[in-house]
């Protein structure tokens, strides 16, 4: 059982961090909130991407002179990792800017009172053509 | 696939010269077309990539432009429903990427012929069942597959015409390759359906989709709500077809993909034709169209009777195709699912068919969309003697009416679709 725990720690938290960032973006009614579940979710599997790719006693893949067989850390899932925060930092950015559009647009960004206002307004058609 | 995917998205962007400049500002309409490019981009790298990872990249590629698009119109709802897109979309996204990691870890490659080398000896190993059910859930959330199925009618109902249209033409045909590739080429046909028992998972789920789709359509009165929850329906067709996995029903499978791109991107553009003419979105305030609009009416009329599947078009093909493809495989109880959807989607399709032609437009209809419809109002006091509507824009019309006459001409000429159907099902299944 500690083997179980100890020994495999690093997916234990990922797994933790998945499912907090999950129930953020489930749960949360306030559209930020969501948007940090997100991020804490990314971030999570960052970390397992990062984690496997660990090598016992390894240092980082560069090349030192003078020294020839080096045991270092497997560089490919990092480069992956890498291609991954960049897909991450642009999902961000276009959902705060979503955010930011919503806020002007319904003066909140509480998710029930958004969708009061919808239902509302789609009683009264002819408001609702432009905005 | 390479080839649908460049001539949909370049009939559509003939077509969006004029609707973009009737919903846009003025300066947003560089950066619409700059997007539109990079989705383009993302939709042919899914389709030719060889690489898990890459798969990854380009599915987000095409989902972040898709957000963006979703989100361009003018309206509020518009930006609700992207924003709930955005969030689905990228949990979609994270577990393909998680899914990916887990395939890295136990085999150590990311190529998919490599993967599909390397898997079949390690096919009871946990974390590749892992792998396998966290690309199918992604998959199945990008795809809009019934249960989660959420996001897709907002994202599509409230977009502007032409995005409706690339989008349900184009990014769910994207996604259901990648899924079918994943199943077929990454892993292979003995697993799926051996196993993990996932194919029949997907035929009861497909079932559902179906007509739990169809009827959730009927209740919809808003035009392109409609349309975006048919979506759901065929959605279930292609999966269905590719489910029953022999030859038969995933050539129906994959030519429904196709089939479906051009029927409902036909048709969302005669949505959004009707709404810059008229501005009317209801589907009671098309009365009397068919007298005003009447080529464009007759390409929906067309487009109608291919999603109802009448002999003739290319809606039949297809579904035929599914039909004897799970009588061979001695999946009879599907038949019937087959039909009755058939006719709950005749019945919601000849409600907007009967607005169109057999209602007439004088009294009560024009008082109803005048009231509802500023536009058509504020058009109607500049110019209260002649009042005509015209036909749409050649530019609006011409892409619209090539695609309607293709669902006719692959439903008569079906030889052509079924034979690259045919090899590319050979192909997916050709490895078992």
């Amino acid at each position: 059982m500690i083997e179980l725990i100890a020994g495999k720690y690093n997916y234990w938290i990922y797994i933790t961090l998945m499912m907090i960032g999950f129930y953020a973006m489930i749960e949360k009614g306030n559209l930020i909130k969501k948007i940090i579940g997100l991020n804490i979710f990314q971030t999570a599997i960052f970390l397992f991407y990062i984690s496997i790719s660990k090598v016992e006693g390894g240092t980082a893949p560069i090349l030192i002179l003078g020294k020839e067989a080096v045991v270092y850390d497997n560089p490919l899932p990092h480069v992956l990792i890498l291609t991954a925060i960049v897909v991450g930092v642009s999902v961000t950015a276009v959902a705060i800017a979503l955010v930011i559009r919503i806020y002007e647009s319904f003066g909140t960004v509480e998710e029930e009172e958004i969708l009061n206002i919808m239902k509302n307004s789609s009683l009264k058609p002819e408001e609702n053509i432009k905005t | 696939m390479l080839v649908i995917v460049s001539f949909i998205s370049f009939a559509l962007a003939v077509y969006a010269k004029n609707n973009i400049e009737y919903e846009l500002s003025k300066d947003r309409i560089s950066p619409f077309y700059s997007i539109y490019m990079l989705f383009i981009a993302g939709l042919l790298g899914i389709v030719i990539t060889g690489d898990v990872f890459n798969l990854y990249v380009f599915l987000e590629i095409s989902s972040l432009a898709g957000y963006t698009l979703v989100a361009v119109r003018k309206r509020r709802e518009a930006l609700v429903a992207s924003y709930n897109y955005l969030i689905l979309g990228t949990i979609a996204a994270l577990f393909i990427l998680l899914a990916v990691g887990y395939l890295y870890m136990a085999t150590g490659t990311l190529n998919m012929a490599d993967l599909r080398e390397r898997l079949p000896e390690i096919y009871s190993s946990k974390v590749v069942l892992t792998a396998f059910a966290f690309f199918m859930v992604g998959l199945s959330l990008k795809l809009a597959l019934f249960p989660l199925h959420t996001w897709l009618p907002d994202a599509h109902g409230y977009a502007t015409p032409v995005v409706s249209a690339i989008l349900a033409a184009l990014t769910i045909t994207g996604s259901a390759y990648a899924m079918f590739r994943i199943m077929f080429t990454v892993f292979n046909v003995e697993f799926v359906l051996e196993v993990v028992p996932v194919t029949d998972m997907l035929i009861i789920v497909a079932s559902v989709a179906i007509i739990a789709g169809s009827i959730l359509t009927i209740s919809q009165i808003k035009l392109k709500q409609m349309l975006a929850f048919s979506t759901v329906t065929h959605i279930g067709y292609m999966v269905l077809g590719v489910a029953i996995a022999n030859q038969t029903a995933m050539t129906g499978g994959l030519m429904h993909m196709l089939n479906h791109a051009i029927m409902k991107a036909s048709l969302f553009l005669i949505a959004g034709i009707v709404a810059y003419r008229t501005g009317i979105e209801e589907i009671a305030g098309l009365k009397g169209m068919g007298k005003k609009l009447p080529l464009s009416m007759a390409a929906f009329t067309v487009g109608a009777l291919s999603m109802i599947g009448v002999p003739l078009t290319a809606g039949f093909v297809s579904k035929w195709y599914i039909a004897i493809g799970s009588l061979e495989a001695g999946m009879w109880y599907l038949i019937p699912v087959i039909i009755m959807s058939s006719l709950l989607t005749a019945v919601y399709f000849w409600r907007v068919i009967d607005s169109i032609y057999f209602k007439d437009s004088s009294g009560q209809g024009v008082k109803e969309s005048s009231e509802k419809d500023s536009l058509t109002g504020t058009l109607k006091s500049l110019n209260p003697q002649a009042f005509v509507l015209k036909e749409a824009p050649a530019g609006m019309l011409i892409p619209t009416l090539v695609l309607a006459s293709l669902c006719i001409f692959f439903g008569i000429a079906a030889f052509i679709p079924v034979s690259i159907a045919e090899k590319a099902a050979i192909m997916l299944l050709g490895g078992g």
